[in-house]
């Protein structure tokens, strides 16, 4: 039908079906792709438009409904002062990360002060309440839409050279992101691509048999090719680890998981429905291994040939005689701990699009990674990696979710195959069904105490339950014995661990790898056994803290950039006045009872033990532009600016003058993957070498010391050295083919050292430390938690930009909170965020943050990581809480008000009306 | 592809007696069920038919249009006290985005055993209108929900309008929802509420009405019986008890237990049952 509206206040006319959804003919028959599409079911708010002046999500909004009525996206508020004042907050705040839910959200906070010009706390979360956003903790959100409500504006202000490292910097891709104008996984195909569509098990275990292919073919004309495990040319195996390749493109004749491709058929877009429904496939389900219990039962099926009791791998700490060491102990507490499946939820579903020039591929993708979805998609198709183009797009973010291949094999073969662009986009289900999740763990700690405090010994045994295929599996499995003991001295430790197959979606990174799992039992033993000596919990955790010059479980001494007793001291004010207030209002309640809980986290920056190089490249062309050429993928934490901060700092120019540019496999030098908080750290590093060596090349072309200030301007090289100032014309100097007068590429590499069969060594370089202060409200009667505030202080070495780090920490909080209290992903059962439930605005209560720098000797400017130190805390601080407020020990995540209330019931305080 | 979206309800009804349609609404419901699947071949909107848009505001019944928008219950200012739960419930169905966008009538139609606008409408002995060709009929809304997604809409029927028979000013009304999660929650237990007591004290009109706890919203029909006549106190409401529950039937699901969906619909109507001792 012809769709007359106005959008935007211009009247358009579209021949389109009625009753497909206005996110689409926004985005593809008009081109407003600031409207994004995150779930299609009214679930996270990302496509969020005015429809006559109202809030309203394009996504369940009919194209035909909207005849003659008044349609306003993104693009069509961006003059307006509402959203000219909400600009510079949001920038100046640090608001808007990976920027994906950020469009709906602006949309959605233009409504706010068109209704309330300065809006309260209530108006801000009533009128974003629909607006998911996974990156954030929405505090700076809150926060940005009051001050846009008071007019109390920012003004970008550049730090003068040299001082980039440490300012409060906007994000160098931030306007973008907030206009709504970058460009995702699904922003960047051309009109005419093929689509394709993914025929999966509807079974979590299952053989199949395939029908007539040849036949489904004639009967389907729309269909351009169908492609099952015979037809990849390369492997039909792929992973992220060297050795533990084992998760086929398509199942070949038995599927491990539900969801697993076995098919892929590529055609027109409108025809694939169908098609999909009609594949010729039969299926004989099988009674699936569900949980790590059901694997390493005898007689259990064997998922992978080779991996006995279907144990992938097998992780191991020990250090000194653990049984001695609780035997000798005054206080023996044990516990065991579960956790469930955890969904990464990014609110950019998998997107991308790829065509074939030639005998090369190219690949626009949101990604983690791109040199490894290069390698891995070459793998595939049987050809050399330098064949294999892969442009990130932006990305929505990731949280460990976009490490793996997902989509990227399949744009791979159907564009190889073809020969035509091919697009793909996941729907929320999809997504969620047939990608990684956290590890749901089963945890059993022993802890021993002498009788002052001492933390004598720990032995812990975690069996994490790593889904069908091989994914991150091995990491987590070897990462979490280092961490299980959390950043404390003990006399003995032994930390055994293992990855169990199952037939649950592949569990791989998700930040944290496994240590969030850990933290949750040990830092709630911890307080099990202040509880028993009648130590304060905070003094407790001082006295056995990590102290520079104390070897960790590993033997690794720790000298410098040990924070973690700077971090609990920080605390201590926060912790006795939330301990008084606490005492207060329990004192004049009795159905609800107020907590304050605390705990810790370490977290080793960058791969274990292993080689973990990032290579960065920066280059001065005849003009004056400095580029700096950069692989490392910013995923909405913020690498782009932070690097570009220590390159113009270690350059000696201004922030501004830095050009970056983003990941490209044909452009950029590898620098690994944006996962383990190691791109601060590690490509910091090398953009730090790389910049330092091109100032000393320029300083040697004028003929300077090297304690001489440079200067790049109106295409001069300027240098003042001990008085004196000279200057080089730049157009003088001989150019490379790329247009550079000097450019110049560092690699850095960590110095780690192997671990023995007992797991010592020196497994990282550099360890983030964090501790957190919970404090809340249970409802004793209903089993609800109303968190009242998050104190986190983290030791981040140095904040390269303190509004960045803060933003890390806020969310890194948010997705604690998820984890400690709601999120549960049952496969076949909750694969959609109305089902899976994340933090809403209203989930995130004040977060106070603290930043301590402790200047670590290994990282740029004394900087390190803080992604995944950031969620460790808050999940134990909140367990901790709810047991400071009803003497209730939680033993399992999420606890859901019912699973509290269950507990309640067993046994906490008393209830007043005791039902 | 066979679309109508009629301006009239006449045109709508029309429509219905000659086929079978897709009725589409806000869309809120509808879309979400068709998450990468085309929608089917007929869909009948009716989101342009205005005169099943807005609430009237009679001396004995309100009149609220199938098409009224949660939003424009949640705003309106001029509803009767008695109607304070279901402006409150109103503000709680998804957010700003769905309510803007949800209508009274689909909420109703798609029967939801967690809709959040049924307990209020149940304690406000709501009825519906169901049109067609052939006239019009009116079903309590209790007789209309059947079971999860069953209504009794017959072929070729429309809901109209849901009716509401006004209470007497002096009712307090109230309206609780219990959720994992602040916003945009299925509920794991709703409740409503609608009092009035005499100025000794005593429960002069009580009712009570969860949603999330059987295959549709339920009245409390024996704790309403209970506690007619009795003069409301803390002492009363504290002896409460899952047992007088009969009408409930809740199951286990990812959301909660049985068990604690009788519980924490035991501890939500005594607190709205005090809350409305307070007011």
């Amino acid at each position: 039908m012809k769709l007359d509206l106005t959008v935007n206040g211009t009247q358009v006319s579209v021949e389109t079906e009625p009753t497909r959804r206005l996110s689409d003919v926004l985005r593809e028959d008009l081109g407003l792709s600031g409207t994004k599409i995150g779930c299609e079911a009214g679930d996270c708010g990302s496509c969020t438009v005015l429809v006559d002046g109202e809030p309203a999500n394009a996504c369940t909004t009919l194209a035909g409904s909207v005849q003659r009525r008044t349609v306003v996206t993104i693009e069509g508020l961006l003059d307006t002062p509402e959203f000219e004042a909400l600009e510079d907050t949001f920038l100046d705040e640090g608001a808007a990360q990976c920027g994906f839910c950020i469009p709906g959200i602006l949309v959605s906070a233009v409504k706010v002060l068109r209704e309330s010009p300065e809006p309260t706390e209530d108006d801000i979360l009533t009128g974003l309440a629909g607006n998911l956003c996974r990156c954030t903790g929405y505090r700076k959100i809150v926060q940005a839409v009051k001050r846009a409500g008071r007019r109390d504006l920012g003004g970008a202000e550049s730090p003068p050279p040299g001082k980039a490292v440490g300012a409060r910097v906007r994000r160098v891709d931030g306007i973008e992101r907030v206009r709504g104008q970058a460009r995702y996984g699904d922003d960047v195909a051309p009109k005419e691509c093929l689509g394709i569509a993914v025929v999966r098990s509807p079974h979590p275990f299952a053989g199949f048999r395939i029908g007539d292919i040849g036949r489904f073919l004639e009967e389907h004309p729309g269909v351009v090719d169908v492609c099952t495990a015979r037809d990849v040319p390369g492997r039909n195996e792929f992973g992220v680890l060297p050795g533990f390749e084992d998760q086929p493109v398509f199942a070949e004749s038995e599927a491990r998981y539900r969801g697993e491709a076995v098919a892929m058929i590529v055609g027109a877009p409108d025809v694939l429905e169908q098609a999909v429904a009609e594949f010729p496939i039969s299926w004989e389900p099988k009674p699936p291994v569900l949980d790590v219990d059901d694997a390493r039962r005898p007689g259990a099926p064997e998922l992978h040939r080779g991996r006995d009791g279907n144990i992938l791998v097998e992780g191991r700490v020990e250090k000194g005689d653990v049984a001695a060491a609780l035997e000798s102990a005054h206080v023996v507490v044990e516990g065991d701990f579960e956790t469930q499946f955890v969904e990464h939820a990014y609110i950019e579903p998998e997107a991308g699009y790829a065509y074939r020039v030639g005998d090369r591929l190219v690949v626009h993708v949101t990604t983690q990674t791109p040199y490894m979805d290069r390698d891995g998609i070459a793998a595939i198709l049987g050809i050399e990696p330098e064949s294999v183009r892969v442009v990130p797009t932006a990305v929505g973010g990731g949280f460990g979710g976009k490490l793996d291949l997902s989509i990227q094999p399949f744009l791979a073969l159907a564009a190889w195959r073809t020969g035509q662009p091919v697009r793909i986009r996941y729907t929320r289900p999809e997504s969620m069904e047939t990608t990684t999740k956290r590890h749901p763990a089963r945890i059993h700690v022993r802890l021993g105490v002498s009788e002052t405090g001492r933390l004598l010994g720990m032995d812990f045994r975690g069996d994490f339950n790593t889904g069908a295929y091989a994914s991150w599996g091995p990491t987590v499995a070897n990462r979490v014995p280092i961490h299980a003991g959390g950043p404390y001295r003990y006399d003995a430790y032994r930390a055994l661990t293992a990855a169990v197959h199952t037939n649950g979606p592949p569990a791989g990174a998700f930040r944290g790898f496994g240590v969030p799992q850990a933290a949750i039992a040990q830092e709630c033993m911890l307080d099990v056994a202040a509880d028993a000596l009648g130590i304060d919990p905070l003094e407790f955790r001082l006295q056995n803290a990590l102290t520079p010059g104390d070897a960790t479980v590993t033997g690794q001494v720790l000298e410098g950039g040990l924070g973690y007793r700077d971090c609990l001291e920080a605390l201590k004010p926060y912790w006795e006045e939330a301990l008084e207030e606490a005492a207060a209002f329990n004192a004049s309640n009795d159905r609800l009872r107020r907590g304050v809980g605390v705990a810790g986290a370490w977290y080793g920056c960058g791969n274990t033990s292993l080689p973990n190089p990032s290579t960065m490249k920066v280059g001065l062309r005849a003009s004056g532009e400095v580029v700096l050429f950069q692989g490392a993928m910013d995923i909405g934490q913020g690498s782009s600016t932070v690097l570009s901060q220590i390159c113009a700092d270690a350059l000696g120019v201004p922030l501004d003058a830095i050009r970056c540019e983003s990941a490209d496999t044909d452009q950029t030098p590898d620098a690994g993957k944006t996962s383990a908080s190691r791109q601060t750290f590690i490509s910091g590093n090398a953009t730090y070498l790389a910049a330092t060596q091109l100032r000393r090349k320029l300083l040697a072309v004028a003929g300077a010391s090297e304690d001489a200030a440079l200067e790049i301007r109106d295409g001069q090289l300027v240098v003042h050295d001990r008085g004196k100032t000279s200057t080089v014309d730049l157009a003088g100097l001989a150019a490379d083919s790329d247009g550079f007068v000097a450019v110049e590429q560092a690699t850095y590499d960590p110095p780690t050292s192997p671990l023995d069969e007992l797991g010592q060594g020196n497994p990282y370089a550099v360890y983030g430390y964090g501790a957190q202060l919970a404090e809340l409200v249970v409802d004793l009667e209903l089993g609800t938690v109303e968190l009242i505030r998050i104190t986190a202080a983290h030791d981040v070495g140095r904040a390269v930009n303190p509004s960045l780090v803060e933003g890390q920490i806020q969310g890194g909080i948010a997705q604690g909170i998820g984890l400690a209290l709601m999120e549960e992903y049952v496969p076949g059962r909750s694969a959609n965020l109305h089902d899976y439930l994340i933090p809403t605005i209203g989930d995130v209560p004040e977060i106070r943050t603290i930043l301590v720098e402790s200047h670590d000797p290994e990282g740029p400017y004394g900087a390190k990581g803080v992604g995944e130190h950031s969620l460790i805390p808050t999940a134990p601080a909140i367990l901790n809480a709810i047991r400071h407020a009803t003497g209730v020990r939680v033993h399992r995540v999420p606890v859901i008000p019912s699973a509290l209330r269950e507990l309640l019931r067993a046994g906490g305080v008393a209830v007043g009306s005791g039902i | 592809m066979a679309y109508l979206a009629p301006t009239t309800l006449d045109a709508a009804l029309q429509a219905l007696g000659e086929d079978s349609w897709l009725v589409v609404a806000g869309g809120t419901d509808v879309l979400p069920a068709h998450v990468g699947r085309s929608l089917p071949e007929r869909v009948l909107d009716i989101s342009g038919i205005d005169e099943l848009r807005g609430v009237e505001v009679g001396s004995d019944i309100v009149r609220i249009g199938a098409l009224t928008t949660w939003s424009e219950i949640r705003s309106h200012p001029g509803l009767p006290e008695a109607l304070r739960g279901l402006q409150v419930a109103a503000g709680t169905i998804g957010a700003r985005q769905v309510q803007n966008a949800g209508t009274v009538g689909g909420n109703l139609c798609n029967a939801s055993p967690a809709a959040d606008g049924v307990p209020p409408l149940l304690t406000l002995d709501a009825s519906v209108e169901l049109a067609s060709v052939q006239g019009k009929r009116r079903l309590s809304l209790s007789d209309f929900l059947l079971g999860p997604r069953q209504t009794a809409l017959q072929p070729g029927e429309l809901l109209t309008a849901v009716e509401i028979p006004v209470p007497p000013a002096d009712g307090v009304a109230g309206f609780s929802k219990l959720g994992s999660r602040a916003h945009l929650v299925i509920s794991i237990v709703s409740v409503a509420s609608l009092v009035r007591l005499s100025p000794a004290g005593t429960v002069e009109d009580i009712r009570l009405a969860v949603a999330s706890c059987a295959p549709t919203g339920k009245r409390l029909s024996k704790l309403e019986r209970d506690l007619r006549g009795e003069e409301l106190s803390e002492s009363l409401v504290d002896q409460i008890g899952p047992q007088d529950l009969v009408e409930l039937s809740p199951i286990d699901d990812i959301r909660g237990s049985a068990e604690y969906r009788r519980e924490a619909c035991v501890v939500m109507v005594r607190r709205l049952l005090m809350e409305a001792c307070r007011r």
